[in-house]
């Protein structure tokens, strides 16, 4: 039964909730990626145990829970990112379309998983050099092409009209929204299939916030997107499938609905109800 | 208890006198600077930079040579010495691993406290003795090893103070480790870097003692990069200690040249480094 | 579409040149700069090995008696380097008398006292000091500050200080005395500079401790700032020693390059740095050369050893701080 607190958390505003989407253990080929089984090692300390789940292409899936549960770490896994940390090691499966991502080629896997972070990064370069970035470091110089795909980039990350007289200005001149929707375009623009979020409004202001998730909403037509969030309310309002993690494991991963609603575990139940976290 | 108007004698008089200390030391700057503007610009005419020393004994000359070999000398040592460095700051603060950082790190302090003459004997035995004769090239061995030292420092520092999220943000778009360093990491450290080398330049220009013996000296244009060479530093000492009054007038006058060409260089290179932290601060 | 076509060449291109991107970045990128930090260990290891190597000569030929001799002839072919280290140790002493009172006097005017922005500037300034070449020390060591010693500082020192064997004598200008204040006038500069970053990284609690209680500005810096940087302090001391015994032009153009041993501040005398400056370029004959090389390897010795004891000092207060 929705106590109060779970009726609030699912009020929404101009969002209507999608149907009840596929399950994690629907096979087939809504799955855009797969994990199975995946350990990961900091050294001897094990932060993740055994992880599996499906994330469903062009649909939005969100990881919650309390800090240091793990959740950042996985998503760092799925794009190999932890790679770069010393004394890491990763165990299990991790697909892409079938393909095994752990033996991949790294910066492929980077190219096709992207990723924006906690707190905007942009390059100290002008705002056309940092979303061409990723085309140029591929490969892409041809200038046409790439003029082209900076300005379809930014466009989808709702920033165009704000930034298209100011193409060669640097990106430190914009504000922390835009920089975040920049890093955004950043990353689109090298076309990702799975695009990563890492707790990507943490640090923005509400109004900022609701520009981003809006963006993301759009951006399902484009690409499958993964968000980490420790708000909730983030993730009942945009997510289609939401996964709770605690203390290195996944304990449960389903349609949002369901997770806020009428979740199948325990520690899920306490940890959407407030009671901990 | 009232603070002892000893106390307060004590008090008053030790802060003075550091600050007569330091008025002390601020002033050397102001003397060396005030004998050198008056004492150089006296003496300073066109003649210093368009035409070559006079024999012994006659009056006149200038000192054309010396600045064009010196400018041959640091090219030669920036050629040398600027690339190595860099490129093993690069390494040092991308690539390396701890124990080793710290064994490269404590060799180039090493190197860096090495005196000046000691680098020339080295020179001259790497080079000079070999080739049987002093040449611009062995000058430029000489200052190109001392210059090799800050490069790798200020390259590491700078480097390292690169926030790792600009590492990360070009990691995760496919950007190899070559690629994030080079086309990221590099030139958003540039201002340092370049504050770095200018102030490196500005330390071996200076330098006399290791071209005593390495590029030596010349009363003519040299040709190439294998014959020995005039350079400033060295002419203004060949001039300080001869016995002709003349030629102490031109020692002031180079002295002057080179103390304000290094004075420039320090400058600005402490110009641009506040200028790049500044901008990007916003 | 033109956008999936974006994503399709660079699926081409990586699968295409997996192999070549691999081979031409990454890797060559590490080698190379792995090679120039390596090759920085080549240099230094080269040094140690050609100043070892050229002075055997006079090694077999003197062994440590080198140091202990003073007779130094080209013509007999007799090279004993006691004067030169005499004089190397006589001139950076006066040098440290001077120059440590003097600043670290002026470090603490800076760090404690002078407002930021005004202690940042006259930093600046005192920093550009160290900037200025040795040898225009040296051009203004012979024609500025020469006929001023020679003019006021030695009649006052023979009036009060005369019974000392330290001041008798004649006085020619060229003296250890003047070497030794040129040196003191060049290091003033990095024993400023580094005392007063070391006291600056006291932390500010120790001080609010001191003065909490009473005590005035002068006697929290003397009795708490002062000594909890000591090591720090002493650290930037051996660093300007390790500097004024390298010292070569600037000495070599007042200390009048004269071998030989007295207790008289007012007579010449003779550096190692300013021997091999003067002589190295006409010396001929495998001895006299060895034995300039062997005399370069002492000093070689002598800075790397003071050197290291700076930086061991220096990193011990800096530790002390971070942990507090």
């Amino acid at each position: 039964m929705a106590s109060p607190q779970q009726q609030q958390i699912m009020t929404r505003e101009s969002v209507t909730l999608p149907a009840e989407t596929a399950v994690s253990k629907t096979p087939g080929a809504a799955c855009k990626l797969t994990a199975q089984n995946v350990d990961f090692f900091y050294g001897s300390f094990q932060a993740l145990h055994s992880i599996s789940l499906d994330i469903p292409s062009h649909r939005i899936t969100a990881f919650i829970g309390p800090s240091g549960c793990g959740k950042s770490t996985f998503l760092r896994t799925m794009n190999r990112m932890n790679e770069a940390l010393r004394n890491t090691r990763v165990e299990g499966e991790l697909r892409l379309d079938g393909e095994d991502i752990l033996s991949m080629d790294v910066t492929d896997v980077r190219r096709r998983v992207g990723m924006v972070f906690q707190k905007s990064n942009p390059f100290p370069k002008s705002i056309f050099d940092n979303v061409a970035y990723g085309l140029r470091v591929n490969g892409m110089s041809k200038k046409s092409v790439v003029e082209e795909a900076v300005e379809r980039s930014l466009q989808r990350a709702a920033l165009w009209t704000e930034v298209k007289d100011k193409l060669h200005k640097p990106a430190s001149a914009l504000s922390g929204g835009q920089q975040q929707r920049l890093c955004i375009a950043r990353a689109l623009a090298v076309e990702p299939e799975v695009l990563l979020l890492d707790e990507p409004c943490s640090a923005l202001d509400p109004i900022a916030t609701r520009r981003i998730e809006e963006l993301l909403f759009q951006l399902k037509e484009v690409t499958t997107i993964v968000i980490v969030t420790h708000n909730m309310q983030q993730a009942a309002r945009i997510a289609d499938l939401t996964g709770f993690f605690l203390l290195g494991k996944l304990i449960e991963i389903d349609g949002t609905k369901k997770i806020f609603q009428n979740p199948g575990k325990k520690e899920t139940e306490d940890y959407v109800t407030g009671r901990f976290g | 208890m009232k603070t002892s108007p000893a106390r307060r004698i004590v008090n008053a008089m030790m802060l003075s006198l550091s600050g007569i200390c330091t008025l002390l030391v601020i002033s050397v700057l102001f003397f060396i600077l005030g004998y050198l503007l008056v004492h150089g610009l006296k003496s300073l005419d066109l003649d210093f930079f368009s035409k070559l020393p006079k024999p012994s004994g006659e009056i006149g000359g200038g000192m054309a040579n010396a600045i064009v070999g010196s400018g041959k000398v640091l090219l030669l040592a920036t050629l040398i010495g600027v690339p190595i460095g860099f490129l093993a700051g690069i390494f040092l603060a991308e690539y390396s691993g701890k124990a080793f950082a710290f064994t490269i790190r404590y060799v180039v302090d090493l190197l860096n406290g090495v005196p000046s003459i000691v680098i020339g004997i080295v020179a001259y035995a790497l080079v000079v003795r070999p080739m049987r004769h002093f040449s611009a090239l062995a000058g430029g061995v000489a200052l190109g090893i001392m210059m090799i030292p800050i490069a790798v420092r200020t390259t590491e520092e700078f480097l390292r103070s690169v926030p790792n999220s600009m590492r990360e943000g070009a990691m995760a778009l496919g950007a190899t480790r070559a690629q994030t360093i080079f086309t990221v990491v590099v030139p958003a450290a540039m201002s340092g870097l370049i504050s770095g080398m200018m102030l490196n330049l500005a330390r071996v220009a200076g330098e006399t003692a290791p071209l005593l013996f390495t590029a030596l000296g010349n009363m003519f244009w040299s040709k190439g990069w294998l014959e020995p060479i005039a350079t400033l530093p060295v002419m203004i000492y060949n001039y300080a200690i001869a016995p002709e009054e003349d030629l102490h007038q031109q020692a002031w006058a180079a002295g002057f040249v080179l103390l304000m060409l290094v004075l420039a260089i320090n400058v600005t290179a402490r110009m641009v480094i506040n200028r790049g932290t500044a901008s990007s601060r916003r | 579409m033109a956008s999936s076509s974006i994503a399709g060449s660079l699926r081409h291109r990586a699968n295409r040149s997996v192999l070549a991107r691999l081979r031409g970045g990454d890797e060559i990128s590490y080698l190379v700069t792995l090679a120039c930090a390596v090759l920085v260990f080549v240099v230094v290891v080269l040094i140690v090995a050609k100043l070892w190597g050229n002075s055997q000569p006079a090694i077999r030929a003197f062994g440590w008696d080198f140091l202990r001799t003073s007779r130094w002839n080209p013509n007999s072919g007799n090279f004993g380097a006691l004067p030169f280290l005499y004089g190397t140790c006589v001139t950076s002493a006066i040098a440290l008398l001077i120059a440590v009172p003097t600043g670290v006097a002026s470090a603490i005017f800076l760090a404690e006292m002078a407002p930021p922005k005004l202690s940042n500037l006259l930093t600046f300034l005192i920093e550009l000091l160290a900037a200025v070449p040795s040898v225009i020390y040296g051009l203004l060591g012979i024609f500025m500050l020469l006929p001023l010693i020679r003019s006021y500082l030695v009649p006052a020192l023979k009036g009060t200080f005369g019974f000392l064997p330290l001041f008798q004598g004649s006085f020619y200008g060229v003296s250890l005395l003047s070497a030794g204040l040129v040196l003191a006038v060049m290091v003033v500069p990095f024993i400023v500079s580094v005392s007063r970053e070391v006291l600056l990284a006291v932390p500010t609690e120790q001080r609010e401790a001191a003065l909490a209680v009473g005590a005035t500005k002068w006697e929290t810096t003397w009795d708490i700032v002062l000594p909890y940087a000591r090591s720090g302090i002493f650290g930037s001391i051996f660093l300007a020693l390790a500097r004024a015994l390298g010292e070569t032009m600037a000495v070599t153009m007042v200390i009048g390059n004269t071998p030989k041993i007295t207790a008289s501040l007012l007579s010449p005398g003779y550096s190692i740095a300013a021997v091999i400056a003067n002589e190295f370029a006409e010396a001929s004959g495998d001895l006299y050369v060895s034995s300039l090389i062997f005399a370069g390897l002492v000093l070689f010795g002598l800075t790397i050893v003071i050197n290291a004891l700076a930086r061991i000092l220096i990193l011990a207060t800096s530790q002390k701080a971070a942990a507090a």
